[in-house]
């Protein structure tokens, strides 16, 4: 399970051009002429038949210098850097869209490559606006890493200054600086094949070749969901996220300011790449002690309005699926989809509107905390909420775009008043001179405190509908989750396949707790049901199930899917550190996974202080009248129409 | 129209469709056998054989395989295809049946480029006149499971669609942007089916080496380019037009032969061909020598040559596809590096720069377009340096 | 757009698109009939093209940017193209040129305020022997002098004249009534 599902061939728009190779004697690796001979500047390796020259290359430790190519996305073969010498050919081949389908002997650093490479790069530097200095991307930039690597010392075909292009701004989330593109067609290939929103493409030609969207409309005017992953692809800062660091210093400099920070899980299982540490190590309990360095006023964890968001959502599914089976109710609007993940939701208001009323309207974490924060936090700590800011560390770029969307003004003001990426704060951090992987540990503050491992897992995808059935099971089946699955780990529900789909029959039901009291009389019209989910990540997944619930397949069955907009989930965010590949997606994951183990409480519905925020605060349960007030929304039906 | 029956080939008086007549007769093996006797290579530029492109079609095991008459006639100076389909659609026609019956297609595409439109109705009008003649359609003259339908497909304004996988991806409904190789056409190619594409010349050449025997086709020209071949001749000579010639003819004998004779240099294969000087002009034009698709430009005793690689280059500046970094940004490099010379201010290291840049662009780039665009500037460079440094600073 | 007119045309793209076939290789005959009756690939066309083809509008865009006979502005009813390559270039071409700007008041790559005329270079259109070659819509014109321009253009006022709306399918300009308007011109000269 832990191989990331790949784009599928037969369902993507990609130009055929840009479509992995398909050679179909993979199968057996071992059957005759399955497996071919190469050279590679004199050593030899056999590899299956169809292997790219980069990949046989990566086998043997040779290094060749890529900027077009992707792990995440099809061969495109055209900003040919990565060209080498084939015996026998006229030509150089572009060893990263070069099957291997006979013995071939390859040099990787001959004179004409070295030119061909000197030159392609010069090429680049005269197409590109570079300011390094300036650039959010500087010592992050792979152009400038093959600058380097190709030891440029002068721009021999000039360096363009001159701005060709305004620099859109005009989305929450995503600013295009088109003057530092060089046309590796990255954002491309992720917005039309990995995420199948198809924003982006090449357009016009020859010198005047440029990537627009729609008659090159800004990005907040077209169906950009911004998710960011053409931000995570890019490999200069052509692309890069709306920051708000300078005013988030400036309120942390007002005295009269109240700043809390609310910090959700993906980023602090990926924020220590950006201080030199290996993918995969968390940082939780440094980043808290950092914050409060930089002068945040309070830390919390979003995991507490994760399990908030639980207890709502998951309330909200029984509630519907009472109406449905008790009730008989058609309306009942199933599958319910979850709402955390805002790239989604746009996607889905864009493009599938008329299954708006199938989202939860419970709020997303962070939404959800927002609105906790100005009222039963501002009373609790008698605070003026219009003196309180809050930020939102988030691993994903939409968040940004979320926090302002007009209707989460609940609590009478904006319930959070920045979006702060990954990238962001550790840019902070360095700005404060903090060396995040040195500092001693602290945990977070009351009155949220720690959250439970359910919470965490909501950074990766499965995480969700894990914690979800955690809860579920337990206040139906009245049993623990224990019994049924070990550690409580949900194993079926993780993983990186794009679509997963499980079934989990409810075979004896136990009596209501007082919590739901309220809402429901006993279970028993839940046993001998079986309940189906399904988990979904990245857009392009997303597309393939709501194709399928259209047409009736077996998706529309299910009951509830988790949908996330990002492949992977949060810790694969448009917000999260530079570069991104399945291997360092999977190690965050384990990261997060880790930390779930690690929690006493694993199970929301027993997070001490969600409990006491119903009790004094929400005071009706679950889907009561202030939590609908405070915690749940509602969407716009957009459509995919551009005027 | 301006032709010369010499030992013409394709415009010499034959019977009609003898060489589909006598291709119904004959096993599909043997056609390419044939072909590839003959010794056909592609007149669309890169000079493949011809038979060995359809065995390799023939051989990919398809039950979907098309038949592509390149028809996109782009390069600057080129126009015998559009004289060749105004008058002798049938023949192409032709040559693209045999072509079905050889590699097992039944599916024909003529991408004919958008400037030719005029010539659309036309060559509807001899599709469906030779379907009437059962000489395409189904069983083919007669010939049980011989079925092979022909239409046309329009280009819409772009050069680069003439490379052969750019001509794919267009007709697919893309942008014209040539595609990685391997896989090649023959294997991966229309919708993902084999797929041959050869010129419309080479289909019509095709038809008459069946009709009159490879022996016969392989005697004219010399060993390495056998047959006639089509040049489109233009520029500074009393007689412009299309030529039927042996291959091998010298630049000298076609110059005598379209009063040409003054010329100071010739343009040999159009813009992404070279620039052959005076002092050269005994060269033959053959494959293994002065290679063209048919462009032959002439250029008069007082022409700029330095105007002449201006020309080219903006040319292929607007041209270029765009996608890959040597030939996008490299023809913008050069022709930026042509204005520096036109104004006198371009070092000699500079220029040395530019030709080797050219020299990355010709190894580097993804497609022939990018391969062959600094020709015209590298050559030009190398054989009127003088008159070019003459206008430098120094 | 006036509802109805969008209407319309989504009608007509409809019909279009059935005729062609809903796939992907359908695309550019689809947008060529489209530029043909509209005289450009509007917003909306786009949009529903893609739609029908189950595509996203950037991509449609990004064919017609492509393409130098696809265009997504609006342009004059007769577009005058001039061959700018070599052979042409050596025959003279600028004076052809020089003469179409003094006529028509506008630089290449404009078009009349009226919206009667737009102005381009193009590329080799395989008339090298017979240059210098205009394109008038689909019309090629071949040994064109600076008089020869005159006379096309008085042709296309002409045709203005007669038809000042643009047809449903523009075939008249098309197909051959310019070259037929041209002929009885210099016929009349
Ligand atoms: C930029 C470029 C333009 C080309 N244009 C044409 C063309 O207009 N007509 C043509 O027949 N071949 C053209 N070719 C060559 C084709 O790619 C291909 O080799 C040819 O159609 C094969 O047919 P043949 O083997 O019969 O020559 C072009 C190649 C390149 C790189
Ligand atoms: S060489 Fe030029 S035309 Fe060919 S793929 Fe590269 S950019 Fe496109
Ligand atoms: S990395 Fe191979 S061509 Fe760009």
């Amino acid at each position: 399970m832990n191989t990331e599902s790949r784009m599928n061939p037969d369902t993507s728009r990609a130009p055929v051009s840009q479509k992995p190779q398909v050679v179909n004697a993979r199968a057996d690796e071992n059957a005759v002429g399955a497996q071919v001979r190469v050279s590679i500047d004199g050593q030899e390796i056999k590899v299956p038949l169809g292997t790219t020259i980069l990949d046989a290359a990566k086998r043997l430790g040779v290094h060749i210098p890529t900027l077009c190519h992707h792990a995440d996305l099809c061969s495109a073969g055209l900003c040919r850097v990565c060209v080498v010498e084939v015996e026998g050919q006229r030509a150089l081949q572009a060893s990263c869209a070069y099957p291997i389908t006979s013995p071939l002997t390859i040099k990787t650093h001959t004179r004409k490559v070295r030119n061909a490479r000197r030159h392609i790069v010069d090429l680049m530097l005269s197409e590109h606006v570079g300011e390094c200095y300036t650039c959010s991307r500087s010592n992050n930039c792979e152009l400038q890493s093959l600058a380097k690597e190709m030891g440029v010392v002068n721009f021999r075909f000039g360096q363009r200054t001159e701005r060709r292009h305004q620099t859109d701004t005009s989305s929450h989330s995503v600013v295009r600086n088109m003057d530092k593109c060089v046309l590796c067609r990255r954002c491309v290939r992720t917005c039309i094949d990995l995420q199948e929103v198809g924003v982006l493409e090449a357009c016009h030609r020859g010198s005047e070749t440029t990537i627009e969207t729609f008659r090159d409309k800004p990005l907040g005017e077209v169906v950009c969901i911004n998710c960011g992953q053409c931000i995570n692809r890019c490999p200069t800062g052509a692309l890069r996220a709306n920051d708000p660091t300078e005013e988030i210093w400036r309120h942390i400099d007002n005295p009269g300011k109240h700043v809390v920070i609310q910090t959700a899980p993906a980023p602090r299982a990926a924020i220590g790449e950006c201080f030199g540490c290996a993918p995969g190590t968390p940082m939780t309990f440094e980043m808290n002690s950092a914050l409060r360095l930089c002068g945040f006023d309070k830390v919390f964890d979003t995991n507490f309005t994760a399990d908030l968001t639980i207890l709502e959502e998951g309330t909200e599914l029984l509630l519907r699926l009472h109406r449905a089976l008790v009730q008989g109710d058609r309306e009942a609007a199933l599958p319910q989809f979850t709402s955390c993940s805002p790239g989604w939701v746009k996607y889905l208001e864009h493009f599938y509107p008329d299954y708006i009323p199938n989202l939860s309207s419970a709020k997303s974490p962070q939404q959800m905390f927002g609105a906790v924060i100005k009222t039963y936090y501002a009373q609790l700590h008698e605070l003026d909420p219009k003196d309180i800011v809050t930020v939102a560390l988030m691993p994903c770029s939409a968040k940004k775009f979320e926090c302002n969307r007009p209707e989460m003004v609940d609590s009478g003001f904006k319930d959070v008043d920045y979006g702060l990426t990954t990238r962001e704060l550790a840019q902070m951090f360095k700005e404060a001179g903090i060396d995040l992987p040195n500092l001693p540990h602290s945990d977070f503050d009351d009155p949220f405190g720690s959250a439970t491992g359910s919470g965490v897992i909501f950074g990766a995808t499965g995480g969700v509908m894990e914690a979800a059935l955690r809860t579920v099971i337990e206040v139906v089946c009245g049993v623990q989750v224990e019994n049924l699955f070990d550690h409580a780990d949900i194993i079926p529900v993780r993983g990186f396949d794009g679509i997963r789909y499980v079934e989990l029959p409810i075979r004896e039901v136990g009596p209501v707790i007082p919590m739901f009291k309220h809402l429901v009389g006993d279970w028993d019209w839940l046993k001998g049901a079986t309940l189906k989910v399904a988990v979904a990540h990245g857009t392009a997944n997303a597309k393939k199930v709501m194709d399928d619930i259209k047409a009736g397949g077996r998706f529309s069955e299910c009951h509830f899917i988790e949908f996330m907009g990002c492949p992977g989930g949060c810790i694969g965010g448009g917000g999260q550190p530079i570069p991104t590949s399945p291997e360092i997606r999977a190690a965050r994951a384990k990261a997060i996974y880790g930390e779930d183990r690690s929690y006493k409480i694993r199970k929301s519905h027993e997070n001490p202080a969600v409990l006491e925020l119903y009790e004094k605060f929400l005071k009706e349960g679950p889907c009561g009248h202030l939590s609908h007030k405070l915690l749940h929304t509602h969407y716009t039906a957009r459509g995919a129409f551009m005027a | 129209m301006s032709l010369k029956d010499h030992s013409s080939i394709l415009f010499r008086e034959s019977r009609p469709d003898e060489g589909l007549r006598k291709a119904v007769g004959m096993k599909r093996v043997d056609i390419i056998t044939a072909v590839r006797e003959s010794g056909l290579k592609g007149r669309g530029g890169a000079g493949f054989p011809t038979g060995v492109k359809w065995n390799f079609a023939a051989l990919a095991q398809d039950t979907v395989k098309y038949v592509v008459c390149n028809a996109d006639e782009g390069e600057p100076g080129t126009f015998k295809d559009r004289v060749l389909l105004s008058e002798k659609a049938d023949l192409v026609l032709e040559g693209m049946a045999i072509a079905g019956r050889a590699i097992g297609a039944r599916e024909g595409i003529i991408y004919l480029r958008g400037e030719y439109d005029f010539m659309r109705r036309h060559l509807e009008q001899v599709i469906a006149s030779r379907e009437a003649a059962h000489l395409l359609g189904e069983s083919i003259l007669g010939l049980d499971g011989f079925d092979f339908t022909v239409r046309v497909h329009m280009g819409a304004g772009a050069y680069v669609c003439g490379e052969e996988t750019a001509l794919i991806e267009s007709l697919e409904g893309h942008r014209g942007e040539p595609r990685n190789r391997p896989p090649f056409p023959v294997n991966t190619g229309y919708l993902g089916h084999p797929t041959c594409v050869n010129n419309v010349e080479t289909l019509a050449l095709a038809a008459r080496v069946i009709a009159l025997g490879a022996e016969a086709f392989a005697k004219v020209g010399p060993a390495s380019s056998t047959g006639t071949k089509l040049f489109s001749v233009s520029g500074d000579c009393a007689r412009p037009g299309v030529y039927e010639f042996p291959m091998g003819i010298s630049i000298e004998d076609l110059l005598r032969e379209v009063g040409g004779e003054e010329a100071k240099a010739v343009q040999v294969g159009g813009a992404s061909g070279t620039c052959v000087p005076r002092k050269a002009f005994t060269r033959r034009l053959a494959f293994d020598d002065a290679s063209t698709g048919g462009s032959i430009i002439v250029f008069g005793p007082g022409r700029d040559m330095l105007r002449v690689a201006r020309n080219f280059m903006e040319f292929f500046d607007e041209e270029s596809c765009g996608q890959c970094t040597p030939c996008r940004s490299g023809n913008r490099v050069l022709l930026e590096g042509i204005g520096k010379l036109e104004q006198g201010c371009c070092s000699l290291s500079h220029l040395q720069e530019l030709q080797a840049l050219g020299e990355t662009m010709q190894l580097a780039s993804k497609c022939g377009l990018g391969q062959s665009s600094p020709n015209a500037f590298l050559s030009i460079v190398e054989h009127f340096k003088d008159e070019i440094l003459a206008r430098q600073g120094a | 757009m006036l509802v109805l007119e969008r209407e319309g045309l989504g009608r007509r793209i409809d019909e279009i698109c059935a005729r062609h076939g809903r796939n992907r290789s359908a695309l550019l005959p689809i947008l060529q009939e489209l530029q043909e009756a509209q005289g450009w690939v509007s917003d909306f066309a786009m949009q529903e093209v893609a739609r029908h083809l189950g595509i996203h509008p950037v991509e449609v865009y990004s064919v017609v940017t492509f393409y130098a006979f696809l265009n997504s502005e609006r342009k004059g009813r007769f577009v005058l193209r001039l061959c700018r390559t070599i052979s042409c270039d050596m025959r003279d071409k600028d004076r052809v040129a020089r003469q179409l700007e003094q006529e028509l008041g506008i630089a290449f790559g404009q078009t009349t305020a009226d919206g009667r005329f737009t102005l381009e270079w193009t590329n080799c259109m395989g008339m090298c022997d017979q240059g210098p070659a205009l394109m008038v819509n689909k019309q090629i014109f071949t040994q064109v002098s600076p008089q020869g321009v005159h006379t096309i253009l008085e042709a296309c006022r002409r045709i203005y004249g007669l038809y000042p709306e643009r047809s449903e399918d523009d075939a008249l300009v098309s197909a051959g009534a310019l070259q037929v308007a041209v002929e009885s011109q210099e016929a009349h000269a």
